[in-house]
């Protein structure tokens, strides 16, 4: 076996850094959202001396007596102006154990559109909430779209506690209601955190007003969550972005660094999606579904003998199989059965409506499909009261934010798998075939919130595989 | 399978691959990609990436220089250097030709910068090309923290921040009607010091001012100006000798130096780490134009 810095890539340079990990803030409009992205970048010096002067003179010009750390988000002229934020904004920070990607989402326009973009490719959900209101409707909103998105961790920022003296009372209940309502909701992993963003308690630093909360700061939570992508543990699928075959053509000076390869080089390039590869696994070519074995994992940088998910490589098969882009190189062990009718939660995004019989296109992976709306059975009621799911409210069509259940009809099989199980290939878009807009995000297989009752156990958590998998 | 090969990539593989997969979708799917490549050291990590995305075989699209006619000639040489060395033939757009002709009138200021956009979207037209990479990275300035990995450009190249199409998972949509194109930022969730790990790492060649050397420069509003021919001293400025390096190569007569001894790009790292003022403030004067300079000049087409 060698050395686990050599496994994923043979360029060591690239493997002893810190991780990568994604999050998604969620919040309504005045709990404080904003102070808490800005106290995250101060606190780890990611915000540098003319930033800090230029928010300085604006809070000053505002009258304020001391920096306004929301300020530091302050993105579009539009939005300064009008003192809302539009549209999703992604902030980095980093410190010397992880780097931080924040997809920071506004609370109130657009919500539903906002928070699922984020959510798409988060880790983990910031949900804030006041210490002063609780759990309200956008929280429960916020979170069933998150357990929707099956982001794996959502910590609870229970903010302004300073607000209430600092009460662990206040904290214990809303705690509370939090977790019942995560229990409803199928939410696994949550962590709730006392704070005041605006005095700095909690985020980074320890607060010793709050001596009777001893779990980590939202820093410190960040910094240790388990970052172990459950894709990682997953079957493989890697959709193929293009056949590599070299026509021989003069090689550059760089390409001297990497590996030669000979005439009749044949590979496959693509990301892992989720699973790893080894050389000589078996693997099934969809939708066509011929077997065969993989004969190396090719990079620049040299051979591999693992790859993972989220590693673009290339792939050499064993034998003359047919493969194009847009196929998916699957594991054989449940691999998803390629099909033309699928059922699949819509989030729609865009202004124009869907209706029955509407004609779309659909992006999986690398292919996309003509594909025609077959029926609408039903738009999520996110209205709901804790201790009970969001149902389904019959409807005729879908419009901006609403969260649907939708049968499409396809004009070739996409091998789509269930969303529950495999987020990224579970995963497609609806586009506009006239002008090519991005019309709604679609989830493949049963909707999770609806199925199951309030305070269900823990056995309930897991579902059979059922929507786009194998032969039955 | 024991957990320690279940643990997860690390930043910089990740950030590369990423970029790789991006890199590849455009040439899958656009029929006429182009690349920006001025020779700085973000579009110099792009063009590493697309020769990595395309080993073995060659990088399938051109590269495209908008060539204020003030670049620093260090950085003109190396540009060359790179083109060479990564095998991409190399276009090249003059502004300097436009203000000749009259097509463009040089500005009271002497900044050349607010001017690439005519000749970019002209090279782009006449290119016929539906995609253009560019090296933009989100944490550059706040205007860039909203723009989509694939961000669309109607006709006049206008970019709309309040009409983005959401872009979820790693489901790029590059579709667009006749006479628009995309521009794509294989570089959005990296930030400088992420660019300098990765040319460290991979050992990139990078123009030699982004390290340090001695220069006669003058302190003119805040920010150390080199002395050149674009950029002469004016009556009554001191001109002192320093060690000095650049954070941006851009047009002469609008980017300044900071006072650096870092000779290697550990070095720089090491500086970049600790470094209190971000690159764009620190060193590009057109930014300061205004509070809104970047957002309005993207909006008009510029990157």
């Amino acid at each position: 076996m060698p050395q686990r810095s050599s496994v994923l890539s043979p360029n060591a340079n690239l493997t002893g850094g810190r991780t990568l990990l994604r999050l998604a803030t969620a919040g309504s409009v005045d709990d404080g959202k904003s102070t808490l992205v800005g106290r995250l970048l101060f606190d780890t010096n990611s915000v540098l001396a003319d930033t800090l002067d230029h928010v300085e003179q604006v809070s000053k010009r505002r009258g304020l007596d001391r920096a306004d750390l929301a300020l530091l988000t302050d993105g579009l002229r539009a939005e300064r102006e009008q003192g809302i934020t539009i549209d999703v904004a992604y902030r980095y920070f980093a410190t010397p154990a992880r780097k931080f990607i924040l997809a920071d989402c506004p609370g109130h326009v657009q919500y539903t559109r906002n928070t699922v973009t984020g959510s798409s490719t988060a880790d983990v959900i910031v949900l804030l909430v006041d210490a002063r209101k609780g759990v309200i409707e956008q929280t429960r909103r916020h979170l069933a779209v998150a357990s929707l998105l099956r982001v794996p961790h959502v910590v609870l920022v229970v903010n302004k506690i300073d607000l209430v003296d600092y009460s662990e009372d206040v904290f214990t209940a809303i705690a509370t209601d939090f977790a019942l309502l995560a229990r409803s909701l199928g939410v696994l992993d949550t962590h709730c955190i006392p704070v005041s963003a605006t005095e700095g308690d909690n985020v980074v630093t320890r607060s010793h007003r709050t001596p009777w909360y001893d779990g980590p700061t939202v820093l410190g939570y960040l910094e240790n969550v388990d970052d172990t992508r459950l894709a990682v543990g997953s079957e493989l699928r890697f959709p193929v972005q293009h056949v590599v075959r070299p026509q021989s053509a003069a090689r550059a000076p760089w390409a001297s660094r990497a590996p030669e390869v000979n005439g009749d080089y044949r590979g496959y390039a693509g990301k892992i999606e989720s699973g790893r590869v080894r050389p000589g696994d078996e693997i099934v070519v969809l939708p066509r579904g011929s077997h065969t074995l993989v004969e190396a994992i090719d990079t620049p940088d040299g051979p591999l003998d693992l790859a993972v998910a989220g590693q673009s490589v290339i792939i050499r098969l064993n034998s003359d199989v047919d493969v194009s882009r847009g196929d998916v190189l699957a594991a054989t062990d449940a691999p998803p059965a390629p099909i033309r009718d699928i059922t699949a939660t819509v989030c729609w995004l865009a202004e124009r409506d869907l209706t029955n019989g509407a004609r779309v296109l659909v992006q999986h992976g690398t292919s996309i499909t003509k594909a025609i709306v077959k029926s609408i059975e039903g738009v999520l009621d996110l209205d709901f009261e804790s201790g009970t799911v969001p149902c389904w409210r019959p409807t005729a069509t879908l419009t901006l934010n609403d969260i649907g259940r939708v049968r499409l009809a396809l004009a070739s099989p996409l091998p789509i798998d269930s969303y529950r199980e495999h987020r990224a290939t579970g995963a497609f878009i609806i586009v506009d075939d006239a002008d090519g807009w991005t019309l709604g995000a679609g989830l493949a297989g049963s909707t999770p919130l609806t199925a199951r009752t309030a305070f269900t156990t823990q056995s309930d958590q897991h579902y059979p595989a059922q929507q786009g998998r194998g032969p039955s | 399978m024991t957990t320690d090969q279940l643990r997860p990539l690390t930043e910089l593989q990740a950030l590369e691959s990423e970029s790789i997969h991006i890199i590849r979708e455009v040439a899958a799917t656009f029929s006429s990609p182009i690349m920006l490549f001025s020779g700085g050291k973000d579009s110099v990590v792009m063009l590493h990436l697309a020769a990595k995305a395309f080993w073995p075989a060659p990088i399938p699209f051109g590269l495209l220089h908008v060539d204020t006619g003030h670049n620093f000639p260090e950085v003109l040489q190396f540009r060359d250097e790179a083109v060479e060395f990564y095998g991409a033939p190399l276009k090249i757009a003059s502004v300097q030709d436009y203000i000749e002709d009259g097509r463009l009138r040089e500005r009271p200021d002497g900044t050349r910068n607010p001017l690439q956009t005519l000749p970019l979207l002209d090279a782009i037209t006449k290119g016929g090309h539906d995609a253009v990479f560019g090296g933009g990275r989100r944490d550059e300035e706040r205007a860039r923290a909203k723009e989509r990995v694939f961000s669309m450009r109607d006709e006049f190249g206008q970019w709309d921040p309040r009409n983005q199409r959401p872009e979820l998972w790693s489901l790029y949509n590059g579709r667009h009607l006749p006479g628009e194109h995309v521009r794509i930022f294989p570089l959005s969730n990296w930030t400088e010091l992420d660019v300098w790990d990765y040319i460290a790492a991979e050992k990139i060649s990078v123009p030699t001012i982004y390290y340090a050397h001695e220069r006669h420069v003058t302190f003119r509003d805040g920010m150390w100006i080199a002395i050149t021919e674009v950029t002469p001293a004016r009556p009554g400025e001191v001109v002192e000798l320093h060690s000095v390096r650049y954070r941006t190569v851009g047009d002469m007569s609008c980017t300044a130096a900071v006072l650096s001894a870092a000779s290697t790009a550990h070095d720089v790292i090491t500086e970049v780490g600790l470094s209190k003022i971000t690159e764009r403030g620190a060193t590009r004067a057109d930014d300061r134009l205004s509070e809104a300079a970047m957002e309005d000049r993207k909006r008009e087409g510029y990157f």
